[in-house]
């Protein structure tokens, strides 16, 4: 049954056997407290976009060199002595593919499938994806931090710059979204 | 008392252990809100589905508030937090780029992983694309972090600037919160006919 991959019949957005998600105030309410006792333990909040920063180093190091890795004040940041897999980010990623694949299970929603509107191709949906996440990644380098580095990281401790990022991000999307409306709606 | 990193000291080992654990909490909680789904994340911007508003706002108003009431009781020390310093027009460009990357990729960096898991293959595409950024961001562009760092006001949290405690912005957000859910309804409403039909 490969029928749900790129270029064949979109899925509705929840077939009968999926489970309903749970209602946006009570998980916002526990992703909350997730992030609490993520400050509450480390003294830092959570945080995305660092352990892709950290396979970046990682696959530099076997694509070109480690000199190559330590030369670069990027790169060198997240080399970790010489394990940047073994970084914090990196594990928090690694259980959140955990939790998501236990709920996603648990709710019956896992499924090999493109998400995509009713009036674009599998593979250009494919396509704009990649070119989103290139997009997104330069952002959170300049933003130092993403949706939930800054916007959510900062945002609980008021930080002005997470605000001021999550507005500009906010403000971005909502400025396109009429012009690629044909991808989603 | 908090945060615990503060006073005392653990392996690398259960420092990592600790990082599976929240990370496992953090997974969950994003895919049962439904945001392994592009097509319910991006809902929030054609209005019809704002669930990414409601859980987010939440999230914040819910940690904050923690953080407030318990550095009020003098549990937790938020000088000892890690605080990402402000840069404002790094924070303006870095958004406005990101939020851009988010409509047009359908995810962010942690909802990619939780579409990952989900077994959606535009989230792989969409985690490929931010991998790639942040590669060519450390080869092409890493003069860009001098920049970031010569633009920057230090760390600058709402409380210290104005003068008026965290217990009272947590109040106001609460508030704010309330208002906006009685928004957010009316706009669901009103834009329900968006919503897409598959045939």
């Amino acid at each position: 049954m490969s029928q749900s991959l790129a270029g064949t019949a979109p899925m509705p957005l929840r077939r009968a056997h999926a489970l309903p998600y749970w209602n946006p105030y009570l998980v916002g309410a526990l992703l909350g407290l997730v992030l609490l006792a993520t400050y509450l333990v480390t003294g830092r909040g959570l945080g995305a976009t660092g352990a892709f920063s950290s396979v970046a180093a990682w696959l530099a190091s076997l694509a070109v060199s480690v000199d190559h890795v330590t030369a670069n004040a990027v790169h060198a940041r997240y080399w970790n002595d010489g394990a940047p897999l073994a970084s914090w980010t990196v594990f928090l990623l690694g259980g959140a593919l955990l939790g998501a694949l236990i709920s996603g299970w648990q709710g019956r929603r896992l499924r090999l499938m493109v998400e995509r509107g009713p009036r674009i191709s599998g593979s250009t949906r494919l396509l704009l994806a990649f070119c989103g996440g290139f997009v997104a990644a330069y952002g959170a380098k300049l933003a130092k931090g993403c949706t939930s580095g800054q916007a959510l990281t900062g945002g609980a401790i008021l930080n002005v710059g997470s605000l001021v990022f999550m507005m500009s991000v906010f403000a971005a999307a909502y400025g396109l979204a009429w012009f690629v409306r044909k991808e989603w709606i | 008392m908090f945060p615990l990193v503060s006073h005392m000291e653990w392996s690398i080992a259960t420092d990592l252990a600790i990082a599976v654990v929240l990370g496992f909490g953090f997974g969950y909680c994003l895919e049962r809100a439904g945001f392994g789904s592009a097509r319910k994340l991006t809902a929030v911007f054609y209005l019809f589905d704002m669930a990414v508003v409601k859980v987010m706002l939440t999230a914040i108003v819910t940690a904050m508030t923690g953080i407030a009431v318990l550095s009020a009781l003098g549990a937790v020390d938020v000088s000892q937090f890690y605080i990402e310093p402000t840069a404002l027009p790094a924070q303006v460009v870095g958004g406005l780029l990101f939020g851009a990357g988010f409509i047009v990729g359908g995810y962010c960096p942690g909802t990619s992983i939780a579409a990952i898991a989900t077994g959606r293959t535009d989230g792989l595409a969409f985690a490929l694309g931010m991998l790639a950024g942040v590669w060519t961001f450390a080869e092409l562009t890493p003069g860009l972090e001098t920049w970031i760092r010569s633009v920057s006001q230090g760390e600058l949290l709402l409380p210290d600037a104005t003068g008026i405690g965290m217990i009272w912005w947590a109040i106001g957000f609460m508030l704010l919160l309330l208002a906006a859910s009685r928004g957010m309804a009316w706009l669901e409403t009103r834009f329900a006919g968006l919503k897409p039909r598959f045939s």
